[in-house]
């Protein structure tokens, strides 16, 4: 009894956290425009996104391209900054460490909204000009802790001699963080990579107040606008299914690869 | 400074923060010796090793290499190799690729590179390994992939920084043999650091015995068993039985509540001294003209080649001693030490010796805590005193929060019918106690001391 209740439990829970996922998936295949109603199964709206045949395709194409070029540039850019952060806060001892770590955790937990006003007023208030250049350092600032975070554990597993024994053997600081460390944390620099990718593919509050006024849109902020003006363009359901996929495989793709290494590690 | 000298220290001090972890060690290394620096976890031999190796700079003092500074000289530019505790091979690497790692970046052309990775491979029996994963190979494989990994770079100093000690006995024997072999093989200098008092016996051409910071001895491994200089050494290096003593005069000794001959000389008359005898070195004899003292044997155990037996003396001392022969428990035997056998040290101190200061006239502050002691006439509060407490006169209480002060007894030693004790305070000062009872490293311990037991003078400001 007490198992078919967990089971019970267990599908609400599923059928709660996917259904809307799932209903975007059925409506993206119906061309009607109100979203709700079946008119009749149709690939239509997927021709429309590709062959850009719909309203404002010219708009939703640059949003996305705006959207992977700004989480392309800030997650690299993080990946950087995080694993240098990462190795200087590994080297600090005691109270310093922790103090550090500590510090590295309230950006991730501080809402975005919060984030987003103070970076708008930081701009302001050094007279920065808001546009592309402002979203991507917002983006790199709440994407970098993200990477420390993922690049810790990975010096923590690593033998302490490891960069000594590099130094040792004639390599220049330079040669032992790029023929040793690098190659070593680079599992860890990847995972950071990926999280600060989404975070800010993701990201609509930050992105909200730091844009300016040139009139720069992102994915994020281009369905905000779209959906006010009247209703959401059709074309969007077959996309979100389309990233929602997307970004399905690339999941299971850093799970089996960790499953992997892990039983490679036994 | 002698021409044969590859490494000098000099004056050499290196603090953590505001501990001191070295206090002006001076040392050299001769070239083409095997040097162990050897001593208990903590005591600074693993950042002697650091320093030479150019990890970490010497706050006070330099480090010589043929006599020329080397403190400005990064580790990478350091013609030495060292052999780490945990290996630190790199995961990312097979067998080949760690062990050209160092000939790689110095552009050593590629035939060169595969002639002398494969001759370093055949010197540490791993040929036919170069194409391994190095987590596929065992502990002690890994360990020789180590040392091949570093001796390919054809260092001027080899470093070695506990290298076996992740090892299993009997692999630990057989690379014993190995790392000597391959040490008069190679004539290269070697700086092995251990905790292992057999290793370094087994090993060294020099031993450097090291506590607290501090060089206790250096000497030849023979020159360091049987005269050490003080009662760590002794307790450190080997078995051994240290006992209280007076120098009654030049070559007489008394202990144990007997009076033997020795071969020591220039301890004055009468002088509180400690002795070392070891236990192979005490003679059973049926020759009642022969025996210098009688005793019961009162445990026997067998250690493979020979007996160890513990024997209560006539005289209410407990000794161990080792013989082929086994007596039986029990039984009375007569002994005899031969005056060579002997090995006098000077005391370190005769008792603790604190500086302190008055609170008001019945109360004492020392070692950051307040003690009671006797009305103190003609001392006001804030006078600077000199506290002396006998060793027997500390009181060490079971729980810590029961004591003026809180310890821990960091290092102890058993005198023949009592222990003597040193114990760590909280603040980092040392106190040392005598007492019967028994207490273990690592026991936290409160410190008491009696008021009428404080010996208080006055300190004169210079």
């Amino acid at each position: 009894m007490k198992k078919v209740i967990a089971q019970i439990y267990l599908w609400i829970l599923m059928i709660l956290l996917y259904a809307p996922l799932v209903f975007i998936a059925i409506f993206s295949f119906t061309e009607s425009k109100v979203l709700g109603s079946w008119s009749g199964f149709s690939t239509q709206l997927y021709e429309n996104l590709f062959t850009g045949r719909m309203q404002e395709s010219a708009s939703l194409i640059s949003a996305v391209e705006n959207t992977l070029l700004i989480a392309l540039v800030s997650a690299a850019v993080s990946m950087a900054l995080g694993t240098v952060a990462a190795i200087g806060i590994f080297n600090l001892t005691g109270r310093k460490r922790r103090a550090l770590s500590f510090l590295n955790n309230i950006p991730m937990i501080n809402p975005d909204v919060i984030t987003g006003v103070s970076l708008f007023l930081l701009f302001v208030f050094l007279h920065f000009s808001q546009g592309y250049l402002s979203v991507i350092l917002s983006h790199i600032s709440f994407g970098t802790p993200y990477v420390v975070l993922s690049v810790l554990p990975k010096l923590q597993q690593m033998n302490p001699n490891i960069y000594e024994a590099a130094l040792d053997l004639g390599a220049t600081p330079g040669q032992a963080l790029r023929k040793v460390l690098v190659p070593l944390l680079r599992p860890g620099m990847i995972s950071g990579f990926i999280l600060a990718f989404t975070m800010s593919l993701d990201d609509f509050a930050v992105t909200f107040f730091t844009r300016g006024t040139i009139g720069l849109e992102t994915l994020s902020t281009f369905i905000y606008a779209d959906a006010r003006k009247g209703g959401l363009t059709p074309e969007l359901r077959p996309l979100m299914t389309l990233i929602f996929l997307i970004i399905l495989v690339l999941l299971l793709f850093i799970n089996l690869r960790q499953a992997k290494m892990q039983k490679a590690n036994e | 400074m002698a021409g044969d000298h590859i490494i000098d220290l000099r004056h050499v001090s290196k603090r953590f923060g505001d501990k001191a972890v070295l206090e002006d060690i001076n040392l050299y290394i001769r070239k083409g010796e095997f040097v162990t620096l050897l001593g208990p976890s903590g005591c600074g031999k693993t950042t002697t090793l650091r320093l030479i190796a150019g990890f970490l700079a010497p706050e006070e003092g330099e480090i010589l290499l043929d006599g020329k500074d080397i403190s400005g000289i990064p580790p990478h530019k350091r013609p030495f190799n060292t052999v780490f505790q945990r290996y630190a091979l790199f995961p990312h690497l097979d067998v080949y690729d760690n062990i050209a790692f160092g000939l790689k970046l110095q552009k050593v052309p590629t035939d060169e590179i595969d002639r002398r990775v494969r001759k370093v491979l055949k010197m540490v029996s791993m040929t036919d390994y170069e194409e391994r994963d190095v987590d596929s190979l065992s502990g002690g494989q890994q360990q020789r992939v180590a040392i091949a990994r570093a001796l390919v770079n054809q260092p001027r100093i080899l470093l070695l920084d506990e290298p076996l000690a992740a090892l299993d006995l009997k692999m630990r024997k057989d690379m014993q043999i190995e790392l000597k072999e391959m040490h008069r093989e190679l004539g290269i200098t070697f700086i092995y650091v251990t905790h292992d008092q057999e290793e370094a016996l087994t090993l060294s051409d020099t031993i450097v015995v090291m506590d607290e910071g501090k060089i206790q001895q250096i000497g030849t491994p023979t020159d360091i068993y049987n005269e050490p200089v003080n009662s760590f050494v002794a307790d450190f290096i080997g078995e051994s039985n240290i006992l209280n003593a007076t120098m009654i005069r030049d070559r007489r000794v008394a202990f144990i509540g007997h009076e033997f001959d020795c071969v020591d000389e220039g301890f004055g008359e009468n002088n509180p001294v400690d002795v070392v005898v070891r236990p192979e070195d005490i003679y059973f004899t049926r020759d009642e003209a022969r025996a210098q003292f009688r005793a019961t044997v009162r445990s026997c155990v067998f250690k493979g080649v020979h007996y160890e037996m513990y024997v209560d003396t006539d005289t209410g001392f407990e000794l161990m001693i080792q013989n082929y022969d086994a007596y039986p428990v029990g039984s009375e035997v007569l002994l005899y030490i031969d005056p060579d056998d002997i090995q006098v040290m000077r005391k370190e101190r005769t008792c603790n010796t604190f500086e302190g200061e008055m609170v008001d006239e019945t109360h004492v502050k020392l070692l950051g805590g307040s003690f009671e002691c006797l009305p103190q006439p003609g001392l006001t509060a804030g006078d600077a005193v000199t506290v002396q407490v006998d060793f027997d006169k500390v009181d060490l209480l079971d729980h810590q929060e029961e004591g003026v002060l809180a310890g821990e007894v960091h290092f102890l030693l058993y005198k023949g019918d009592h222990y003597h004790l040193t114990i760590l305070t909280e603040d980092g000062d040392h106190i040392w106690v005598d007492t019967d009872d028994i207490w273990d490293k690592g026991d936290l311990v409160g410190v008491d001391i009696a008021p009428a037991d404080l010996k208080i003078c006055k300190r004169n400001e210079a």
